[in-house]
């Protein structure tokens, strides 16, 4: 019999990941298709032939029936995303996607025009430039090695505009020096941060785990780590608790959740620990910000004053024109809304014309910027289109370093502190990729997709599900569906992410220790070798083979 | 290890007493090199106290540029001390064609100068003649100051002394403070600059150990200063941050300690000078220093002090005998030259200490908490 083929049909095999399937194991029990937050299995009945024999000696016939199965959905709207949710609760290991090289998904999904959008980070740039440099500068002998679990480390750096030693209003008064004036505020943190994600882009649940992980590092560990509240506001029972001094609050160009913020801080009984503002994302540079309408549920449209609808935040500040004005405008009003009591800084993405921005912040007569995040191409985001995502972006090592540089040629080093992300610890060593990025120059990394990875989020940088803008999560991580939601087990999350962090603290040590350092060696790049060449010259570190 | 040590003494001694404070205390292979600084000087001095006397080594084409630069500059030379020196067979060191040990007046309308003034014009000498003989490579100029005496060379110390009749006591060279190392850093190349002590407008500083942030120092101190320069050492950094902090920012020496060593943030958190502490800590936070290191330092008005690292890596220990009281290394060398003292009032600083000796050997333990 001959078939014809209709080439334009879409099948399994045009989709970026195949259901196996075992209808020999499957014992019918529908949780697959359950669990599965994409409608991309359904029951179908299929048509089978088989030979059985039923008498005391062999009397073999031919019968057919028909057998009810489990199948993946040829269709793009309901295709399989690799989550693997089927596979967690198949009881008898009978199903499971599988990666498909030859998916033509990138073709053809583009129903009306649209463009492909996602969450994650990009799956195209796996270079990654931290793994060819090493921690290369054992001391031996005249320095020696400490010891990692005897020796007393301080694990901090700087949160805020720091001022020139002739700029400090000092004097001195009986052989001590004394105080005389204001001072830019600044504080002394953890040098990781954790990320600006917000509530919404997160679910609540996943948004109180780091919450819950960040109160418990600080107040049972004494690991000053401070969390970034993203855009998209805050409760207003934690604005007006003791814990609001271990958050940053982000504000971005939608100014989402603002109005309840200004209108807590009569009540509140502790300062923020710092005001990010937001300019770009090292995710989707030049892109603004945005939460699907399906992630918009009740409370979020009550956190952020907002219908149900699509929320786009501008791809820049409206009225913001230059970067003195922003310093005149926007971080002025910033810091004097908190009566100077809290640093302020800014957060960018990585591009070619960092260092420019940088080096203009750091002649701000004002001394008002307290930070300068930058965020690589490697960066993640809850909502993007790929091509952003894919394509657009500048990685952030070798920028820290130039903008380090920059600084030291000024002597203006630590002035604002520097702070970097996209991909720290996207391999699992954040660790060592923060330990690296201090001694190229940044003063801290600040994380976000590998919180939640740490959470349960299975997405990953080959395209594994990175659904975070559909509110379909299936790790109930990045949705505000109650009945997705609670698939997180928020304590155990939160536990997760204390352990993880208290190993890194462990790291570090492990990292200072061989290089006879008890403090963060910011800057100091002679600690690293590289085995890229290009890498090390671009880095101005040696090369080493 | 370098060995270094600094002898500070009510009256006038020789470099002799330093070379022997030395002496025991050489190990292994330390033969890259000396240098000895003596302020205060009396003996052939004594009379020139007030002029600045240029210490430097020179080829003979050396020694003309000298000349020319400082005729040039209304410099008059009114004092040359030409060391006898004593070659022989066998001695282990480079030696340079000629070694100048010159005091001069300051030039005419420089009376009308401020201290500050003159303090600075003497930096710009020593720096532009450094500079003018690096091109050709025909000189090393060491210090031009006041009552300072600079001596550097690269080789066997022993031999160094031998060769300027430094090991025979006499009346003529003598100073009330000898700072002195035996063996020069050899982490980097072997230079005359790289030498122990370093000198910068009358402070004066040598230091053991390994300077783990020298990278970060040395890329903060480069733009902060126009004589914070040469870097061939790690531990010049420490003689940069005592001279910025001391003379440029004009804070008290105990905020040295301070600085390259910060109290840990858990003693900070009760601490009555939280805010000032936290505020010059961010600040200089690329001054600060890690170790292992052990720093004899002494100030333009002659105060010796030294300081560890934090996490005390490197030996020390302060003797005195009631007329003299060194620092050094290690006590070996304190039983050469003080065998009478009491050893049980010997001190060995701890990580959190300055300890401060003045002209009249008093000395003060000041602690950081």
């Amino acid at each position: 019999m001959e078939t014809t083929v209709k080439i334009n049909d879409l099948t399994e095999n045009d989709l970026n990941w195949e259901i196996t399937y075992d209808s020999q194991r499957c014992t019918r029990c529908g949780r697959c298709i359950s669990t599965c937050t994409f409608y991309a299995l359904e029951m179908k009945v299929e048509k089978r032939a088989y030979t059985v024999s039923e008498g005391p000696v062999p009397t073999p016939k031919r019968v057919f029936s028909t057998l009810p199965i489990v199948q993946q959905k040829s269709s793009l709207k309901n295709m399989c995303v690799g989550c693997g949710m089927c596979e967690k609760v198949c009881p008898n290991h009978a199903i499971r996607p599988v990666r498909n090289k030859d998916t033509r998904e990138k073709l053809l999904n583009h129903a009306g025009g649209n463009t492909i959008k996602r969450g994650g980070r990009t799956n195209l740039s796996v270079e990654r430039t931290l793994d060819s440099i090493k921690v290369g500068r054992i001391s031996q002998m005249t320095d020696p090695s400490l010891d990692a679990i005897r020796h007393t480390f301080d694990i901090q750096s700087p949160f805020g505009r720091i001022l020139g030693p002739d700029e400090l209003p000092i004097k001195v008064e009986d052989d001590e020096l004394k105080i005389s004036g204001q001072m830019p505020p600044a504080s002394w943190i953890y040098p990781i941060i954790f990320g600006d994600m917000s509530i919404g882009a997160l679910s609540t649940r996943a948004w109180e785990a780091i919450c819950i992980a960040t109160a418990v590092l600080n107040e049972k560990y004494n690991i000053p780590i401070r969390m970034c509240s993203g855009e998209g506001g805050m409760p207003i029972k934690l604005m007006q608790s003791k814990y609001l001094k271990y958050v940053i609050l982000q504000i971005a160009s939608g100014h989402f959740g603002w109005n309840r913020i200004i209108k807590s801080m009569p009540d509140m009984i502790e300062d923020p620990a710092g005001i990010l503002i937001k300019i770009g994302q090292g995710a989707k540079p030049g892109d603004g910000g945005l939460l699907m309408a399906a992630k918009v549920a009740k409370h979020i449209q009550e956190i952020r004053g907002v219908p149900k609808s699509d929320l786009l935040s501008p791809p820049n500040h409206q009225g913001l024109y230059s970067i003195e004005e922003s310093v005149q405008k926007m971080f002025l009003s910033m810091n004097a809304a908190f009566k100077f009591k809290v640093p302020v800084a800014i957060k960018v993405a990585a591009s070619s014309s960092s260092v420019s921005v940088y080096n203009n912040l750091l002649r701000d007569p004002y001394h008002i910027v307290g930070g300068f995040f930058m965020d690589g191409i490697q960066g993640g985001t809850g909502a993007a289109n790929e091509v952003s995502l894919d394509h657009t972006g500048h990685p952030v090592v070798s920028k820290v370093r130039d903008a380090y540089l920059a600084a030291v040629k000024q002597g203006k080093q630590g002035r604002i502190p520097l702070w970097s992300g996209g991909g720290m610890g996207m391999t699992g060593d954040l660790a060592a990729d923060a330990f690296k990025m201090i001694c190229l120059g940044a003063n801290g990394v600040f994380v976000g997709k590998i919180l939640i990875q740490l959470l349960g989020c299975i997405g990953n940088d080959a395209g594994r599900c990175n659904q975070c803008n559909t509110g379909l999560c299936p790790t109930g991580i990045c949705t505000q569906d109650y009945r997705l939601v609670q698939r997180l087990d928020v304590d155990k999350a939160a536990e997760t992410l204390v352990n993880y962090m208290l190993s890194v603290d462990n790291e570090f040590r492990k990292l200072l220790a061989p290089i006879g350092n008890s403090t963060l060696p910011v800057g100091r790049s002679d600690a690293l070798v590289s085995v890229d060449e290009a890498i090390a010259n671009k880095l101005q570190i040696p090369y080493v083979c | 290890m370098c060995r270094i040590g600094c002898i500070k003494s009510l009256d006038p001694i020789h470099p002799a007493k330093a070379l022997y404070l030395m002496l025991p205390q050489q190990k292994g292979h330390d033969n890259s090199g000396f240098a000895i600084v003596m302020t205060d000087l009396e003996g052939i001095f004594s009379k020139i106290k007030d002029k600045p006397m240029l210490s430097y080594s020179a080829t003979l084409k050396g020694v003309r540029i000298v000349e020319s630069y400082m005729k040039e500059k209304g410099f008059s030379k009114v004092f040359t001390w030409e060391p006898k020196t004593h070659s022989k067979v066998g001695q282990d060191f480079a030696k340079m064609p000629h070694y100048g040990f010159e005091a001069y007046d300051l030039p005419s309308g420089c009376e009308k100068c401020s201290p500050e003034e003159r303090e600075s014009l003497l930096l710009d000498v020593r720096l532009e003649l450094r500079s003018i003989l690096e091109q050709t490579d025909d000189g090393y100029v060491f210090s031009f100051w006041p009552d300072v005496l600079t001596i550097k060379e690269i080789g066997n110390p022993n031999h160094i002394g031998e060769f300027f009749g430094l090991w025979e006591e006499d009346d003529r060279i003598i100073g009330r403070n000898i700072m002195i190392q035996y063996r020069q850093n050899t982490n980097y190349d072997i230079v005359r600059y790289a030498a122990h002590p370093f000198f910068l407008q009358g402070y004066v500083l040598c230091a053991n150990g390994e300077n783990t942030f020298y990278v970060k120092n040395k890329e903060y101190q480069q733009s902060l200063h126009r004589g914070y320069l040469g870097f061939e050492s790690d531990s010049q950094c420490f003689l940069y941050t005592l001279h910025y902090l001391h003379h440029e920012l004009a804070w008290p020496l105990s905020y040295y300690k301070q600085v390259i060593t910060p109290l840990p943030f858990e003693d900070l958190t009760n601490h009555p000078n939280k805010v000032v502490l936290n505020k010059i800590r961010e600040s200089l936070a690329h001054l600060e220093i890690n170790g292992p290191n052990t720093i004899i330092g002494m100030l333009p008005d002659n105060t010796l002090f030294t300081v560890c690292d934090s996490k005390k890596l490197r030996p020390v220990v302060v003797g005195t005998n009631g007329k003299m009281v060194a620092i050094t290394s290690e006590v070996n060398g304190l039983n050469v030259i003080m065998p009478e003292r009491n050893s049980e009032k010997d001190i060995y600083p701890n990580e959190r200490e300055t300890v401060i000796i003045n002209d009249k050997l008093e000395i003060k333990r000041w602690k950081q908490q």
